[in-house]
Formats: C-alpha cells, sequence, structure tokens
C-alpha cells in the first residue's frame, strides 16, 4: 500500500488540459511490468492519489508512461508535475484487454476523448501483432480538434496502411477536414466483420453504452466486447469498496470487462 | 469495368439496401450520377430543395453560415449517407448549406419525381417514408449525444 517514489524522467503535452508523464523509479531500479489496460495509483504527495491508466507500450520496456487529464486537485497536480519532480507510484492493478482474442479477427478499437490514453497500448500491441490480426481498426471521438490525444502520432497511424482510422468530433472550425459527429456514426462504415471482430471500447460512461448498441445493432456479439469500467477509488485492492461494481471491483475485476458479462449491471442506472 | 446501373448502386446504400427490385427501378428512374468537386455546394440553405443526395464517395458537411463566424459546421456525412430531407415536406426549402469537403460523387434525386411516384404507389410511399424516418431517428440520436458534450467534464479526481 505504500508508494514507490518515481521521477518525472519527461512530460509533454497533449492538449490545453491533458499531460503525457514518463515516469521512472527514483531508487534507480526498473519500472514494473504491466499489461495494455492496466492502471498504476498515481500520488501527488500532500495532494492525494487516483488511478490513472498505462497508456505506454507494454513491449517497450523503460519508463512508465501516463496521459493524465486534469479534471480535479490530484490530476491537475499530476499534470503539474515537471522532469525531475517525484510522484508516487502503486501498481500496477486490474484486468487488461484480451488482445489474444482479436488473433485472427478484426480489432476493433473505440475511444472517447481521453479514453483514447488506456487503448493506446492495445493499438500499439495489435500494431506489433498486425500480422495475425485479419484486420484493425481505430475509431476515435474527441470534442474537438485540439482536444485530440496524441495528435503527431494519431496523424501517422491515419497514414498507415495497416490500420483504418476513423477521426470525428462534436464540433470543429472551418478548418478542420475530418468528420464532425459522435464516433457512434463512424461504426457502420467501418471495415470489419462484425461476426469476426474483437472490439475494446473506452470513453465516458454514456459514450460507452450507445457506442455497445451501435456495435450490437451492426452484428457484433455482446460476448465480443470489452469495455473499461471507471470508477473512484482509494485502496485498488478491494478493501475500501469505493469501485464496487454490482458483484464485482474496477480494481480488481476491472476495469476492463467483458461486456457480456457485466451487461445487466452496466444498465443498472445507479451503479 | 462494366458501368453499374444506378438500381445496382442503390442497393448498396444502407437507406435504400433491401428493397424490391421494382422499387428500386422506379426510384432509380428518378435519380442520376452526379458529381462536386471540394468547396462546391450540393444545396444552399433557404433555396428551394428540388432535389436530395446518396453519397457514393467522398464527404459532404452541413452548414449554417453565421456572419462574421463563417460557417459553423454541424455534422459531416460519408458514403452511404443520404443529404436532405427538405424534398420531402412543404415548403421543400433546405435548411442548411450542404458543401463538399472533398471530390464527391452523388446519386441526385429529383424530389418531385419521388414525390409522385409515392403518391401513386403507397406502398412504395410508406417504405420509403419507414426508412427516411429511420434516418432521421438515427442522426437525431447522433445529434443528442453530440449535444451532450459527453467529453467536456469527466468526473473530478
Amino acid at each position: 500500500m505504500t508508494p514507490r517514489p518515481f521521477q518525472v524522467s519527461a512530460s509533454r503535452r497533449e492538449t490545453e488540459d491533458s499531460w503525457t508523464l514518463a515516469l521512472e523509479p527514483a531508487d534507480g531500479g526498473a519500472a514494473p511490468a504491466f499489461l495494455p489496460g492496466q492502471f498504476n495509483m498515481i500520488y501527488a504527495f500532500g495532494v492525494g492519489e487516483v488511478p490513472i491508466s498505462i497508456s505506454g507500450d507494454p513491449a517497450a520496456g523503460g519508463p512508465l508512461e501516463h496521459t493524465v487529464r486534469a479534471v480535479g486537485p490530484v490530476s491537475a497536480a499530476i499534470c503539474r508535475a515537471r522532469p525531475g519532480d517525484q510522484l508516487g507510484v502503486r501498481g500496477p492493478f486490474g484486468s487488461s484487454w484480451p488482445l489474444a482474442a482479436a488473433e485472427g479477427r478484426h480489432a476493433v478499437v473505440v475511444a472517447g476523448g481521453v479514453g483514447l490514453a488506456p487503448l493506446r497500448p492495445v493499438v500499439l500491441g495489435a500494431l506489433a501483432m498486425r500480422q495475425r490480426l485479419e484486420g484493425l481498426v481505430l475509431l476515435c471521438g474527441g470534442r474537438s480538434p485540439a482536444d485530440l490525444l496524441f495528435g503527431p502520432e494519431l496523424e501517422g497511424w491515419e497514414e498507415d496502411p495497416r490500420l483504418d482510422v476513423g477521426v470525428t468530433v462534436d464540433s470543429a472550425g472551418g478548418e478542420w477536414r475530418g468528420h464532425v459527429g459522435v464516433v457512434t456514426t463512424l461504426i457502420d462504415g467501418a471495415a470489419f466483420d462484425p461476426a469476426r471482430a474483437v472490439a475494446f471500447v473506452v470513453g465516458p460512461e454514456v459514450m460507452m453504452r450507445f457506442t455497445v448498441e451501435a456495435l450490437l445493432a451492426r452484428g457484433m456479439d455482446a460476448a465480443d466486447v470489452y469495455i473499461s469500467i471507471e470508477r473512484n477509488m482509494k485502496c485498488a485492492v478491494t478493501q475500501c469498496g469505493r469501485c464496487q461494481f454490482g458483484p464485482t471491483f474496477a480494481c480488481r475485476e476491472g476495469p476492463v470487462m467483458r461486456f457480456a458479462e457485466i451487461e445487466r449491471f452496466f444498465r443498472v442506472r445507479e451503479l | 469495368m462494366p458501368t453499374r446501373t444506378i438500381d445496382q448502386v442503390l442497393a448498396e446504400l444502407p437507406t435504400f439496401a433491401g428493397l424490391e427490385p421494382a422499387y428500386l427501378e422506379l426510384i432509380s428512374g428518378c435519380g442520376a450520377n452526379g458529381g462536386f468537386e471540394a468547396g462546391e455546394y450540393l444545396a444552399r440553405e433557404g433555396d428551394r430543395a428540388d432535389s436530395f443526395f446518396a453519397i457514393r464517395h467522398g464527404r459532404v458537411a452541413l452548414e449554417v453560415a453565421a456572419p462574421g463566424k463563417g460557417p459553423l459546421l454541424i455534422t459531416t456525412l460519408g458514403e452511404g449517407a443520404v443529404v436532405g430531407w427538405s424534398w420531402l415536406f412543404p415548403p421543400y426549402r433546405w435548411s442548411f448549406d450542404a458543401r463538399a469537403m472533398e471530390p464527391t460523387r452523388v446519386i441526385a434525386f429529383d424530389g418531385a419525381c419521388l414525390r409522385g411516384k409515392c403518391e401513386e404507389d403507397k406502398a412504395l410511399g410508406y417504405e420509403l417514408m419507414r426508412r427516411f424516418a429511420s434516418n432521421m431517428l438515427d442522426r437525431l440520436q447522433a445529434t443528442r449525444l453530440q449535444l451532450l458534450d459527453l467529453y467536456g467534464e469527466p468526473a473530478a479526481g
């Protein structure tokens, strides 16, 4: 339960309120291994601790990468950290994206807003195993062009023939050449066979609900759809109960969950 | 490559897919292939809505002109989408500007011609209305989600 001190080795501004931080153990040891979709509890000393998904490439080794949006005092303090500053890290915790389930099938990644951060390891992992996939589709929704994460990397993915990328924003000026509209509007036209696809979805819960409905309407099976549940949590080790989701805990069974297994809880309004 | 007839193309567009071949032939009688260069307008707000378009390739922006601000982009429509509902209802005026964002190929339909065929064959009229209503529902729901500004304020932490 004691956070391990990590030093910020690099920070990169993604959008007006989001930063990607590279963290290395302050004791000089190795950063822990992790799986795509897992999260760490990041502690801004003297302010507080929040769960943040790991946005780096699990295969790359090296520093831990976290992409954080400043939405409250703790996340704002983490975003203010600069190279040389220290943050506490506990983890990694939670379940991971079952990328192997997409072998021989289409991997469909649907991200809304900062939801692209926990899905970046999936995209990188899927690209690494691209020859074993039937297809790879990435659909991204954002508030505006300026709010899209990983700008240069996303542009690179758009040019990469190994994956089909659709990017859409809720609002844009006349200079924007991409789609305008919610991310669900990209699903019907996306290049995948719903009978042979596995979907990985992250975003605000309302967006995920409508995205899952659109994927099911397209013909996907609920057993082939995975979502990442976000809940407030304190301990990340099932003791505080803050992240309880029906009979499960977002910190243990989640954050990545198979939609077919949580469908009945997902539709409970107050859960 | 053999040239495909309009009814063959229509059969692959979501709004018309699954229609009886006789209906596809009837509807295609009111359609013609067309194209727009990037920046060209398919329709302008306030103009008479004599037609509507099914996008074969390309992308179209629906916009509203705002003095001093330039066009305000509402949504974009891509391959397979239908542009224009105003031909269905009086006073048959376009509500928005429709601008090709890139070279765009369409099937352009004569709205009055199709309305006439729907009047003559009520079953066709019902089927088309049902499909357009479904199309409008999808667009309305997407617009509602867009209005929610879902990415704006996540839970604080």
